[in-house]
């Protein structure tokens, strides 16, 4: 429906000459697709929330559009060259790591109340805590303990010493001078229906980024303006409003009459859709799309008898064209993936093992694995099995549903045969690939951050059972020691270089083996009007409101 | 009366109930739940996180448990917390029941204003060009996809003419009652397109079977006003089987309005409860469907009552 709307919509802007409304002089209204649940930094996990506390807090380190490691709330990143991390024994005999971190001595929240270790320590203990019903519980369980050195200083002790030590991206402050009052350890499941994030959410003291949130609508908008006590650059717009607009139809209509100024890509149009728009608008806005560390990848069950035989699962890659996938449906701006590793990332080798389209080495594949008799149009094995597989994906998603319509006519060239079955995302996500219910294929994407160690998904360890509750996504089931053994050292490897020999060797065992086939990484459709400057895609969660400060109008 | 009153209300309390429990039923038995999505979209969560949320919202308890518990604190006024915005059921539900109120209110009024008339007329001048065209627009109204005319309505008001909003509730920063009218203007149109094309069709066709009647013709030979005649004698008659559709319309417009309130990203119950199913928010569905349930059932009285009126033949012991 979506699409006959866009494309009704692309026919009648065609025709209208549809006028652009000029910017209001010091504000910007930028539409998205989501409203955040919560504002609480710590309660759900929602790209929504990311993005709006991105402009309104600062984690302590994050990484930056280069997809470097930086700091941002505290004065300089800890390391074990610099002395600010320590490798500690911990009392169980594990290696530890200690990382000390100092606050921004001008930073300060919105009510003028400075920003110190006391709500580092009140964060902790919220965090800490299982019955508060924190979304990411990982990050407060791997610390063993946070000490207090003074008002600004504090040293982070963590149970394990991993390469990413010194990193504290999802670590956002609670303000203890004003949520202290609304938690009680006691009875912390309370806490999520007292914290002033939602109860009282333009609460200035909540907030120390460079704006903070002066109007909230629940559902339709948040408005932003300038928070006077931010210690960085001063932002430029005496106003910014998140303006939610769940159709993306609309949305298009709403950009070119002037209700919003600027679609953001983290949560905005559809790429397909960017690129018809971009077609039809082609002078009046300035367009960027991002490639990021959204993988879309098929997950193979390898359970199925056919799937484990490594030359079909390469012969069903070899006989894939992705180039012209890329190409045709999305004008080659999402790169073909060759593996989970995103080629902005430092870990990536351009020497991998690539699977350009070759359908006659894929044949022969296929015939050494003894599917070579063709019946049908389609090829069978001695034992007469059929090489058949189902594949899925999230029902209504169109990008994927094209994708997928192309991939079963390329697999139907060389003989196999592919039974399209989609499912409600909630129903793929909740049940079929959790539970390992698909039977051959299932399509969908992995959002990872930078050189993110996918231990949960590709670790033996992890592999969803009944017997484990169906803890872990290693949904295809991959097994492999020499996999499983690389993870892990991968994960403590402190020198950089030796981890870029270890990152090689998994991205070497990852397209040699092939337990997903790769296909490519999404781009975000960024669509700016030319009047704005500032916004820098990243690729990664840590998106473009982490640097409002730098949008301005020209 | 006052027994068919008590009955009625004793039947929608039944109804209700039942409802209750088919809704609370059906969202916990779809597969997944929020915690898997969210899972899935966040490369930091473990799967042992996943667990301790769905222990800490309740997501793991037997769903019969869960129920009794619900409608325990329903019968005590504890319509319980909204697990999908934090914030109190009420809070969330009754400021878009309101805002579902203006729109359904005027929606309502608007299209009964000028489809009865519309019908009226055309069924007095049947295969006219008037008649042609009122069928023709009723025609287009029925057929034309909601998305398609809220579409059409945005592009040419908002974007060619720049004279109304594309969507929202008011312009930001501003709270008068004229600018959240301006907000009103597109949506209440789609919604009255649609219902216009809806109660004409029935009151046209009512009306040209009325006017045939023995009794229509006795009144004009009796030397009755054509005027009385239509108005009076055929509208009352005509009107019976078109209460029931605007009955069911208006109870429609309350709960099912979902694709107008995405498309001019309004604030209203129908997306609300649609979203708080998908998002298993038991709470907001549950008063979302039973505040519906309960308009469509009062209208439906409603609806039995003025038929009396319309009709004295009927009458209510």
């Amino acid at each position: 429906m979506r699409y006959l709307a866009t494309g009704v919509l692309a026919a009648s802007l065609a025709l209208s000459g549809a006028a652009l409304a000029q910017q209001k002089a010091g504000e910007l209204t930028v539409a998205m697709t989501q409203f955040p649940s919560t504002l609480n930094p710590h309660i759900d996990s929602m790209l929504a929330k990311t993005i709006v506390l991105h402009m309104t807090q600062r984690p302590l380190t994050t990484f930056n559009e280069k997809w470097q490691a930086i700091c941002l709330l505290c004065t300089e990143l800890p390391t074990i060259e610099n002395g600010k991390a320590k490798p500690v024994d911990l009392p169980d005999g594990k290696k530890g790591v200690s990382v000390t971190y100092t606050i921004h001595p001008n930073a300060k929240w919105g009510d003028g109340t400075p920003v110190t270790t006391k709500d580092v320590l009140f964060t902790y203990e919220v965090g800490k805590n299982p019955d508060t019903g924190v979304a990411n519980m990982e990050q407060f369980r791997e610390i063993v303990s946070i000490v207090a050195h003074d008002d600004k200083s504090f040293t982070v002790t963590k149970d394990k010493l991993k390469f990413s030590y010194n990193l504290m991206n999802d670590f956002r402050l609670i303000p203890e001078h004003i949520e202290k009052a609304n938690f009680d350890p006691k009875s912390a499941a309370d806490y999520k229906k007292k914290t002033a994030f939602d109860t009282n959410t333009t609460n200035p003291g909540l907030f120390f980024g460079p704006y903070k949130i002066a109007e909230i609508v629940t559902s339709s908008h948040v408005s932003f303006v300038p928070n006077p006590t931010w210690f960085g650059d001063k932002p430029k717009f005496n106003r910014v409003t998140f303006k939610v607009i769940e159709n993306t139809a609309a949305m298009e209509a709403n950009l070119l009459s002037g209700s919003v100024d600027y679609i953001m890509g983290e949560l905005g149009i559809t790429i397909d859709q960017a690129l018809a728009f971009q077609k039809r608008q082609a002078d009046k806005y300035n367009y960027d799309f991002k490639p990021g560390l959204v993988y879309e990848h098929i997950d193979l069950n390898l359970d199925n008898p056919l799937l484990k035989d490594k030359r079909v699962r390469q012969g069903l890659l070899l006989a894939i064209n992705r180039d012209q996938i890329v190409q045709q449906l999305f004008e080659g701006k999402q790169p073909v993936a060759h593996t989970n590793v995103n080629p902005l990332d430092w870990i990536y080798d351009k020497d991998v093992k690539t699977y350009r389209h070759d359908a006659k080495k894929a044949a022969e594949l296929f015939d050494a694995a003894g599917f070579n008799v063709m019946k049908e149009g389609y090829r069978h094995n001695a034992a007469g099995d059929r090489l058949r597989f189902e594949l899925m994906t999230t029902a209504g998603n169109r990008s994927r549903e094209l994708v997928q319509q192309v991939l079963q006519s390329q697999w139907k060239a060389v003989g196999v045969e592919i039974v399209i079955k989609n499912e409600p995302a909630r129903v793929f996500f909740g049940e079929t690939t959790k539970e390992r219910k698909y039977t051959g294929m299932a399509l969908f994407a992995w959002i990872s951050s930078p050189e993110n160690v996918p231990l949960t998904i590709l670790s033996s360890k992890h592999i969803p059972t009944k017997e484990n509750n169906w803890a872990g996504q290693n949904y295809t089931g991959y097994k492999n020691p020499e996999m499983d053994k690389l993870l892990e050292d991968i994960e403590v490897e402190l020198d950089r270089e030796k981890r870029r020999t270890l990152w090689t060797k998994f991205q070497a065992i990852y397209s040699e083996d092939l337990p997903v086939l790769p296909l490519f990484f999404r781009a975000e459709p960024f669509i700016v009007p030319k009047w704005l400057k500032g916004i820098v895609p990243t690729g990664h969660q840590y998106g473009t409101t982490m640097w409002s400060q730098n949008w301005a109008a020209n | 009366m006052t027994r068919f009153l008590s009955l009625r209300f004793l039947q929608a309390l039944l109804v209700v109930l039942v409802m209750s429990f088919v809704v609370y039923s059906l969202i916990g038995l779809m597969p997944g739940d929020p915690i898997d999505i969210m899972l899935s979209g966040d490369p930091n969560m473990t799967a042992a996180d996943a667990a301790r949320l769905r222990a800490h919202y309740g997501l793991d308890r037997p769903l019969h448990e869960r129920y009794l518990e619900w409608l325990g604190n329903a019968a005590r006024g504890d319509f319980g917390f909204s697990r999908q915005h934090h914030q109190p059921v009420l809070a969330i539900v009754l400021p878009r029941l309101l805002n579902t109120l203006y729109l359904m209110i005027g929606a309502f009024v608007i299209s009964v204003a000028i489809a009865i008339p519309a019908g009226v007329y055309a069924a007095r001048h049947p295969r006219s060009w008037v008649d042609q065209a009122i069928n023709l627009f009723c025609f287009a109204g029925i057929s034309v996809p909601t998305f398609f005319l809220a579409l059409l309505l945005i592009i040419l008001f908002a974007v060619k003419l720049g004279i109304l909003p594309a969507g929202g509730m008011k312009t930001i920063g501003q709270s008068s009652f004229t600018d959240q009218l301006r907000y009103l203007i597109l949506p209440v149109m789609t919604l009255t397109i649609i219902n216009i094309a809806q109660i004409t069709r029935y009151l046209r066709s009512g009306m040209i079977e009325v006017l045939r009647e023995d009794y229509i013709r006795t009144a004009r030979a009796k030397g009755a006003h054509e005027s009385r005649v239509v108005w009076r004698h055929a509208l009352r008659n005509a009107m019976i089987p078109t209460v029931t559709i605007m009955a069911l319309e208006c109870g429609t417009l309350l709960s099912g309005a979902v694709i107008t309130e995405t498309m001019f990203a309004y604030l209203g119950m129908g997306k609300l409860i649609l979203d708080s199913v998908l998002a298993n928010d038991f709470n907001v569905a549950l008063i979302g469907l039973l505040f519906a349930c309960s308009v469509t059932l009062f209208l439906n009285l409603v609806a039995d009552l003025l038929y009396a009126v319309l009709d004295p033949r009927i009458s209510y012991r």
